[in-house]
């Protein structure tokens, strides 16, 4: 079943065109990895399926509803999370605040019974905080999960922004180069988290990442961009054989 | 000693207070509050009042600058707001004082969403440029529409009743002031352990990322000036009480200053810094002068100069203070705190 559909994306900024005509299908439960060069617009591409941007052109369709012109809280309450490729947490809270922001659209107590914080407001935030507690053994960061997210190291930096979007309960994930910066122990801490996210909570993942190695052992299926533009796209099998692909990566020999 | 953290609940670990010894030493420090006007003079009264007042201002302007991230200099125009609307609404209309501020409250609330539509598009110092336009269009108001402000000439102000009870003494309305500032600091607190709150502090921090996490960033932004304006109001309305008469004259820029230094020096995001700094900012001016007196015998050509310094001392704290303790006297307290807790390891 197809849960995302994007048909013929444009998104341009002033006369530079980051996308042209990008279109993709991702069914429900699968990993769809999108790969490309530098620049070739695989954020810019996940920054309109979250609605960080607007696309001129073309149609996102999710689970049957056009989300194309709907503001991002909107898109995060239909189920669609994401992290940043640029660690984008908030500094100043701690670990367990940040995650319950990501139970924000799972909470309903209003201004006034928040304030007073009798009844309601109480046990739904002891409720939410057992389902934050969850995701943080189910990512086991529980030593960390009282520290200023400031202060922690790049790697669980990346591990509590997946934390937060899990905290969403989202129906879809979509990662922005989750591995970036990481060493090979780290890189495999992630992988796995991913591998289990999209097995034992049926999330479908959308991720960018650039570690060929980890794309083609975990994806079902990969989307190769160049310069904006859809240049492949198949299981990993087929798109390493894909001869543009090969020649976006590596160049063409000149005769 | 306590040594460790032996929570067993989420509920435990989530309470305003780390242990029953924190909730009966601020017991203990109510009860001790509430005996002040007792055995003190009018005029230690009448600081003590305003010291009440600001808390409450600060807390207000708190939420907004220190929590949201969204800087504001219309703090004296909200507080005059607050003060002619309890003013207008308990002469005008006779209303009871306890109608007037709350209601006072929320007509500042209104004022405030309506300046904060603005800061959907521009932030820092852009907003404190719009927020500053507020206030002169606020002081050129109150000047002008004297049907209801008095002009110039200002607004006199009955004491507040209850019944046949009325608050017409420092005493009587330090327990007015310091009830409402008691109630104002624990909303504020509740509040920043909740949903809404905690989708603020989102909004300073990473708004994009506050957005993509599912907080409506328009509603939650105003939702911020209008509980800190209510805050501001509600503080102006007591000023009123407190003051008797109000002009345009008790509401200058120099307030909105006033608290933006208490909330830096007292700590920028941080409900027990906005008391620090009230208490503090509050204070300073009284020590000055307390200083100068004391130094009118030895050196009386000194004392004129000194008598001008004020706001020369209070630029200056301002200064060291984000120079040296950016996170203001909030956080020195913390490690002040932390360091005897255990002490002497």
């Amino acid at each position: 079943m197809i849960q995302l559909s994007c048909s013929d994306i444009q998104l341009n900024f002033g006369g530079v065109r980051a996308l042209s005509g990008v279109s993709f299908e991702v069914r429900k439960g699968e990993i769809f990895a999108i790969i490309g060069p530098n620049g070739a617009g695989k954020s810019s591409m996940l920054n309109c399926i979250s609605g960080v941007y607007t696309p001129q052109n073309g149609r996102i369709i999710f689970e049957d509803t056009d989300i194309s012109s709907l503001p991002p809280y909107q898109r995060a309450k239909m189920g669609i999370a994401r992290s940043f490729q640029n660690i984008a947490l908030f500094k100043g809270m701690t670990v367990i605040d940040n995650l319950m922001i990501g139970r924000h659209l799972h909470q309903h107590a209003g201004l006034l019974q928040g304030g007073i914080y009798l009844g309601p407001a109480r046990n739904e935030e002891i409720k939410n905080r057992g389902f934050v507690e969850e995701i943080i053994e189910f990512l086991s960061i529980q030593s960390i999960r009282n520290k200023i997210v400031g202060t922690l190291p790049y790697g669980f930096q990346k591990r509590v922004e997946l934390a937060r979007a899990l905290a969403l309960e989202p129906k879809i994930l979509l990662l922005d180069e989750p591995m970036a910066g990481m060493n090979h122990e780290e890189t495999e801490d992630m992988a796995r988290f991913i591998v289990e996210t999209n097995g034992e909570r049926g999330i479908t993942v959308i991720m960018i990442e650039h570690d060929m190695g980890v794309v083609m052992d975990i994806s079902n299926a990969v989307c190769v961009l160049d310069f904006g533009k859809k240049i492949a796209s198949g299981t990993p099998e087929e798109v390493q054989q894909d001869p543009h692909v090969i020649k976006a990566y590596l160049g063409e020999e000149d005769i | 000693m306590r040594c460790g953290d032996f929570k067993t609940s989420y509920a435990a670990d989530m309470t305003i207070f780390e242990s029953n010894s924190a909730r009966i030493m601020l017991g203990l420090f109510l009860c001790l509050l509430f005996t002040v006007p007792l055995y003190t003079p009018g005029y230690v009264l009448d600081i003590a009042n305003r010291i009440g007042i600001a808390v409450i201002g600060a807390v207000g302007l708190n939420i907004l600058t220190g929590f949201t991230g969204q800087i504001s200099l219309g703090n004296a125009a909200f507080m005059a707001i607050g003060a002619f609307s309890s003013g207008y609404l308990g002469t005008r209309f006779g209303l009871p004082f306890f109608l007037c501020i709350p209601l006072a409250g929320l007509m500042t609330a209104f004022f405030g969403m309506f300046v904060g539509i603005p800061s959907l598009r521009i932030k820092g110092l852009y907003l404190a440029m719009a927020t500053l336009a507020a206030h002169f269009i606020v002081e050129f108001l109150v000047v002008k529409w004297e049907s209801v402000t008095g002009g110039v000439a200002g607004l006199s102000i009955p004491p507040p009743k209850l019944g046949s009870f009325a608050f017409d003494t420092d005493a009587r309305l330090f327990f007015l002031i310091f009830v409402i500032a008691i109630m104002a600091v624990l909303f504020a607190k509740n509040l920043f352990r909740t949903k809404v709150g905690k989708a603020f502090i989102a909004i300073r921090d990473q708004a994009i990322s506050a957005e993509v996490m599912g907080v409506n960033i328009l509603k939650y932004k105003l939702l911020s000036f209008g509980i800190s304006s209510f805050y501001v109001g509600v503080a102006g309305a007591l000023v009123a009480y407190q003051a008797k008469i109000i002009s345009p004259e008790t509401f200058p820029i120099t307030v909105a200053i006033d608290y933006l230094g208490m909330i830096i020096i007292g700590g920028l995001g941080s409900i027990l810094g906005s008391i620090y700094g009230a208490v503090f900012i509050t204070l300073l001016p009284e020590l000055l002068r307390l200083s100068t007196s004391a130094l009118a015998g030895p050196f009386p050509l000194l004392v004129a100069k000194l008598a001008a310094m004020k706001e020369l001392v209070f630029g200056i704290f301002v200064v060291v203070f984000i120079l040296f303790e950016p996170h203001g006297l909030a956080a020195r307290w913390h490690r002040i705190r932390n360091y005897w807790k255990i002490y002497p390891f």
